[in-house]
């Protein structure tokens, strides 16, 4: 708490550049709390109140004043703090340290600034739950971890972050975990993390046989004179680095365990599947841009995966009913975005739009638990089992919660690029590096048209989703439509404060065209100068810039009108008496098969070969069969020859004695 | 006892014991297996005494012991013998093989 008595007294210097465990101790501590109340004192949910959002708080504050200190610094080389000496082994020296530059700045204020918010949220979210103390004592955990995560100054160091937000991840989404859907879904999203995991462990691998060393500040340093451009190494240990990203990060073709992970909480679904622990792989790869700058080729993997992903999941998005599936494929495909821009070499963009997304998908997804807990009350008051995520049962909901409508509202014109808005500059941005970039590789022109056509149908599932959702005649249910009503204080503060960031948050990082002076950029450059001095980025100049600005303008706009005609044309019936889907439609809605392709190609394999060899064949038949029960018959067997010999003849006995005695004879007489 | 009486008493000891020993393998009678058994003792008796001529009298002291253990045995042999035969009506080995493995 002392570092929290200075920031509130004394100006900050240099001095709180140090201050970064404390950030991590904070949500620590109240993990502990919280867990030792869900433990023994469950009903305690006041003191659970204060403690949850008030750790984040009290970091949020503590993050202030570090980012305060860089920025008065002016820091160029990262600051480090170590902490202890972690695995000291032969020459692997690894400490547990962490590290304070302008890149972790950022995402320190994300967290817990969106952390703080969405806990807040969560008091009134949460309140009716029997695991009040439980879900805060994960929600403290998570961010703990997150912050590991993003302040770890090795490889290592980070890894336990990127493990420990899987295992949160996990904890959370099967938080409901008496519910049989849930815990698979929790399941799903630890094990294919887990193909991620297994990539950035090789890469962490291969960097230390080559460099020596795990620490960033090094990698950074050493990676130029040690990798040749373009190199096998540099090029395997970015691939799997790639890997770990897609995984973590919900992308082709590691993506479906995101739209599954809905089965958590709300606040959980904005907080760690769509404003943190999702963009992990965006900011490993930002982090390590002095690698992927030097491997071209990964770059543009990772680019085509960002802009394969990012149409994919949008063209999902267009026909999915539940309102959180929307923003799940949604999520999956703005992350599409942030890999285009960092594969680009765009890394400012993609860092740029990690945090206005954090803002507007945050903002999307709290808004969206207002909505369902609306629904939720009034199917509850009416003991109705209708969905009450199903957009077909909401319509005419913004006159029973006007300030969760017009809040999604802002946030639908962000994420549709819609100018000022924050997610216009940020999406901007990206598309002009892509289309920049192919100048040089042609490909990129292709990643650019997929960002484009990403982008219109963004727009439209916006679209269609406000409208369904807000508009029109209310389908909920003629008694039911009487117990929906708005959110309190609670939820809709935290909205509120969402909504200014999605409107303001483009000022950010302002582009020169609009007068801006690219914020971002500059607080950023020293962090991703190594990435910019091999991969840097393109500038577009005078009328192809306007062009591409007019291009991303109309498509959004076209988008919106098309979304809210698709709904206002058509006559929406609710969930339970909706014919079957026909078509495409029916192929969007059931995702492109994509869970049933894998089914049938990954799961059932795996899960014929585990059950037919290694189950039936090698552990009942070689080790039970084999090694366990041929043990005991082996040595029954031995047991019976020797029983032969036990007549009950004495005179066999007798035999057997002569026999014996003449052979001890003849050895000992000779 | 002249010393070239030694090798005919060893002889006629080492003959005596291969009878006893053919005796206790070949017969079946309880009774007469008891038989050899002693006169498997009491070759080994001649033995001893024989070579006690070359060796002391230590021999001869074995004997005693020999004999007097040799007393004790016939009398528990001969009443498991009877014990044998009260339970089994018989004394023949063929029939006593409770003990099989």
């Amino acid at each position: 708490m002392l570092p929290l008595l200075q920031v509130a007294a004394a100006p900050v210097g240099g001095a709180a550049l140090h201050w970064a465990p404390y950030v991590i101790l904070l949500p620590l501590l109240g993990f502990l709390a919280n867990g030792a109340l869900a433990l023994w004192a469950p009903q305690a949910k006041r003191a659970v109140s204060i403690i949850g959002p008030g750790v984040l708080i009290a970091a949020f504050a503590v993050a202030i004043a570090i980012v305060k200190a860089v920025h008065d610094t002016g820091l160029v080389v990262p600051e480090i703090t170590t902490l202890w000496n972690w695995m000291p082994v032969g020459s692997l020296q690894v400490t547990f340290s962490t590290q304070v530059d302008q890149l972790s700045a950022v995402m320190l204020l994300v967290v817990t600034g969106v952390g703080s918010l969405i806990h807040i949220y969560s008091v009134g979210y949460m309140r009716a739950d029997d695991g009040y103390a439980r879900f805060f004592a994960y929600l403290n955990l998570f961010v703990a971890v997150m912050l590991v995560l993003v302040l770890g100054a090795s490889m290592p160091v980070m890894f336990i972050g990127w493990e420990g937000v899987g295992l949160c991840s996990y904890l959370l989404i099967g938080f409901w975990f008496s519910d049989k859907a849930n815990a698979d879904a929790g399941k799903k999203a630890f094990l294919v993390n887990r193909i991620g995991d297994v990539g950035f462990l090789l890469a962490m691998f291969i960097t230390w046989h080559a460099l020596g060393t795990l620490d960033f500040g090094q990698i950074t340093a050493l990676a130029p004179s040690r990798f040749a451009m373009n190199g096998a190494v540099v090029t395997a240990i970015t691939l799997f680095l790639v890997l770990g990203c897609v995984g973590k990060s919900a992308q082709i073709p590691l993506y479906t365990w995101l739209p599954d992970a809905m089965a958590g909480p709300t606040p959980v679904s904005a907080l760690i599947h769509a404003a943190t622990m999702v963009t992990a792989g965006v900011y490993l790869v930002a982090r390590t841009n002095a690698l992927f700058a030097l491997a071209p080729f990964s770059s543009t993997v990772l680019a085509g995966i960002g802009a394969g992903t990012a149409l994919f999941a949008a063209t999902i998005g267009l026909r999915q009913y539940d309102i959180k599936k929307v923003l799940a494929y949604s999520t999956v495909s703005q992350l599409g975005y942030m890999f285009l821009a960092v594969g680009t070499g765009a890394y400012v963009a993609g860092i740029f739009h990690l945090a206005t997304h954090a803002f507007f998908k945050a903002l999307l997804f709290l808004g969206a638990g207002s909505v369902i807990h609306a629904m939720h009350h009034a199917y509850h008051a009416t003991h109705s089992h209708a969905d009450a995520q199903d957009m077909r049962n909401m319509g005419g909901l913004a006159r029973k919660l006007p300030w969760t409508a017009a809040l999604m509202g802002i946030a639908t014109l962000a994420i549709a690029g819609v100018p000022p808005f924050a997610g216009f500059f940020s999406k901007d941005e990206i598309l002009a590096a892509a289309f920049a970039r192919g100048a040089e590789e042609p490909a990129f022109y292709v990643f650019w048209a997929f960002g484009i056509l990403a982008a219109l149908c963004t727009a439209v599932y916006m679209a269609r989703l406000m409208a369904m959702t807000f508009f029109g005649e209310n389908r909920t249910g003629p008694r039911e439509r009487e117990h929906l009503h708005e959110a309190p204080w609670t939820m809709t503060g935290p909205l509120l404060v969402l909504g200014v960031l999605s409107i303001v948050g483009g000022a950010l990082n302002l582009p020169a065209l609009v007068g801006g002076h690219l914020g971002l950029a500059h607080w950023l450059a020293p962090v991703v100068a190594p990435g910019a001095q091999y991969r840097g980025v393109e500038e577009l100049h005078g009328s192809a810039e306007y062009i591409l600005l007019s291009v991303a303008v109309a498509v959004a706009i076209v988008g919106l009108f098309l979304g809210w005609r698709m709904v206002t044309a058509t006559e929406i019936v609710p969930a339970d008496q909706a014919p079957p889907e026909r078509g495409i439609a029916s192929l969007l809605y059931h995702k492109y098969y994509i869970d049933e392709i894998y089914d049938a190609l990954v799961v059932g394999p795996l899960v014929w070969f585990s059950e037919r060899i290694l189950w039936k064949d090698i552990d009942q038949g070689l080790i039970d069969g084999a090694a366990v029960n041929g043990s005991w018959k082996l040595a029954r067997a031995f047991g019976w020859l020797g029983s032969q010999l036990q007549t009950g003849q004495v005179g066999v006995y007798l035999v057997l004695f002569l026999v014996g005695v003449l052979y001890v004879l003849h050895t000992v007489v000779r | 006892m002249a010393p070239s009486l030694l090798g005919p008493s060893l002889a006629v000891s080492a003959v005596l014991f291969c009878i006893g020993v053919a005796g206790v393998l070949i017969r079946r009678n309880a009774i007469m297996l008891f038989l050899c058994i002693e006169l498997m003792l009491n070759a080994v008796n001649l033995a001893f005494v024989a070579l006690s001529q070359l060796h002391g009298l230590d021999g001869q002291v074995i004997v005693f012991f020999v004999m007097t253990v040799a007393a004790a045995e016939a009398a528990v042999g001969l009443a498991i013998i009877l014990a044998v035969f009260r339970h089994s009506e018989s004394v023949d080995l063929k029939n006593i093989n409770l003990l099989q493995g």
